[in-house]
């Protein structure tokens, strides 16, 4: 069965086993909220999920299509409004990893999902920030979650929407701040994780069949590697049952309302 | 103390050409049907105030309803782009569109700065990001006892706030369950208010005596509208039309499909047919 995984399954995995059973998880939309889910469904049983509409500790049985889906709030232990989760629970430094998307990334981790080109004259207008600028430095650190392409992984961000390790990969130590920002960035062919000098994104491990070569196509800037790059171990059967199960799950529940 | 009106004479009353006007309900309770009849009645040159804009919005927007947007996420959940938004903020169709644009935390302090009667929201954001450049209005103060640098926003004061909640008493009380966001701060940050809701009840049924609710004399117009939130949804009365929203994105792709669904939908339509989505509470 682990030999027919897609790259899709294998990064969604990865990503699951980043987190820790003991964390306090701020969950974005879309495949982190996947990864999150997955993690919970397989190694990490208690670890508390929040997403920014107010739901605390929730354990949606499928995938929600939005950030406030009806199944969050059914499943959470409480709810409470959206100013009270930025202040008291974001703010207040309660969270211990925030898990991104985005839909460009730079060495440096920082991301944009704002515009393409001009601010006042986009080429294309993406949606925005949303929770991100404030997940980005309130959250203990950040997993970024996001598929290698020459479009997505660029040498300059258009815009920067949320802070990774800032520019030149210093901002964050000279800004004062105490949260470690992105340690992990998990893509379809590798895993990445800042060098603990200079912060640029640095491939600690390949998946299974994927190459240094195809890395390196796949990725705007010429990508640093670790001397002792790791093979990221295939998904096991539970994993990829638990994740098929649950995306199956939620197409028939999305497709039926 | 409220007035319970119909949809059509409380839109007449709340909400003004010209007006700022905040839509608000995260994902969950969208007053579909309010900006529908806003629609309906023509209301133009709004400035339209929502963190998450969502379809609501890009049906107003798309309908030359708004001259200026003040928003957090701009897209379609889980879907994609929001299309129309996306032409008018690119191609100016079917007007010019002015952005002004903040994070979700900034938005959701701005409302509570608002509904506190203060002039600015202080919070600890906006660090290391662009949008402070491009956006006049965020700033920042020093702390007076740290010496921390802190993000400021402008309070928001909505001319018009509109939400859909799931009910209210004869007296005009109103309960919000569920998903609550930021409804409450929105409604009390407001000038005038409407909220429409499922239904009215001879008890409001608070589950709890901490419950969210909006005391009658601090709501303008109440208009029962049963499936008024759809395709968003209400927490015990109906669920989300997920598929809605994954079929919006071909209908409001090209203009003419997205006119032709707004003609044969909205513009020929009354408030009542909401209603083959509204269910009533199991309770």
């Amino acid at each position: 069965m682990s030999s027919t995984h897609t790259p899709t399954e294998m990064m969604t995995i990865a990503a699951a086993r980043a987190l820790r059973n003991e964390d306090i998880c701020f969950v974005g939309i879309g495949a982190p909220s996947a990864a999150c889910n997955l993690a919970r469904l397989t190694h990490a049983p208690d670890i508390t999920l929040i997403y920014e509409s107010g739901t605390i500790a929730t354990k949606p049985n499928v995938l929600p299509l939005s950030i406030g889906d009806g199944e969050l709030c059914d499943t959470a232990l409480c709810t409470v409004s959206v100013p009270e989760m930025f202040r008291y629970w974001l703010q207040g430094g309660r969270i211990t990893v925030g898990f991104l998307g985005g839909a460009q990334i730079d060495r440096f981790a920082n991301l944009n999902t704002t515009v393409v080109g001009d601010y006042a004259k986009p080429k294309v207008r993406l949606p925005g920030g949303g929770g991100a600028p404030e997940i980005a430095t309130n959250c203990g650190e950040i997993f970024i979650i996001m598929a290698l392409g020459q479009r997505s992984f660029v040498e300059k961000l258009p815009f920067i929407t949320s802070m990774g390790h800032g520019p030149t990969g210093r901002e964050r130590r000279a800004m004062g701040l105490t949260s470690r920002g992105p340690t992990k960035l998990i893509t379809d062919l590798c895993v990445f994780e800042p060098d603990a000098e200079t912060k640029e994104m640095t491939v600690v491990s390949l998946h299974t069949g994927a190459t240094r070569e195809q890395v390196v196509a796949n990725c705007g800037w010429a990508p640093r590697f670790a001397v002792d790059v790791v093979e990221t171990p295939a998904p096991t059967a539970l994993e990829l049952e638990t994740l098929r199960s649950m995306h199956a799950r939620t197409k028939a529940a999305h497709a039926g309302a | 103390m409220a007035r319970i009106l119909t949809l059509s004479e409380a839109v007449e009353e709340t909400i003004r050409d010209g007006d700022s006007v905040a839509m608000e309900g995260f994902t969950h309770l969208i007053p579909f049907a309010a900006a529908h009849e806003t629609i309906r009645q023509g209301r133009k040159d709004l400035s339209l105030i929502r963190m998450t804009p969502d379809l609501i919005y890009d049906q107003m927007i798309g309908m030359g309803c708004a001259r200026k947007l003040t928003f957090s996420w701009g897209g379609n959940p889980g879907v994609g782009s929001a299309h129309r938004i996306r032409d008018a903020v690119e191609n100016a169709w079917p007007r010019p569109l002015e952005l002004e644009e903040h994070s979700h935390a900034a938005m959701a302090n701005a409302y509570e700065a608002g509904a506190a009667n203060l002039p600015f929201a202080v919070f600890r954001g906006y660090i290391g990001v662009d949008l402070p450049r491009v956006n006049p209005s965020i700033r920042s103060v020093v702390c007076p006892y740290t010496g921390e640098k802190l993000a400021t926003v402008p309070a928001l004061r909505p001319d018009a706030t509109v939400i859909h909640a799931p009910r209210a008493d004869r007296a005009g009380n109103v309960l919000i369950e569920g998903i609550v966001g930021v409804q409450k701060e929105a409604v009390l940050a407001a000038r005038r208010t409407l909220v429409t809701v499922e239904e009215i009840v001879d008890d409001l049924g608070a589950p709890s005596v901490n419950s969210v609710v909006l005391p009658s004399w601090t709501v303008g117009a109440i208009a029962v509208v049963p499936g008024g939130a759809h395709p968003a949804y209400a927490h015990g009365y109906y669920k989300r039309d997920n598929s809605f929203y994954i079929a919006w994105d071909k209908v409001s792709r090209e203009r003419e499909t997205f006119l032709a669904w707004m003609k044969e939908n909205v513009l020929d339509k009354r408030p009542e047919a909401f209603a083959v989505h509204g269910r009533r509470a199991s309770r």
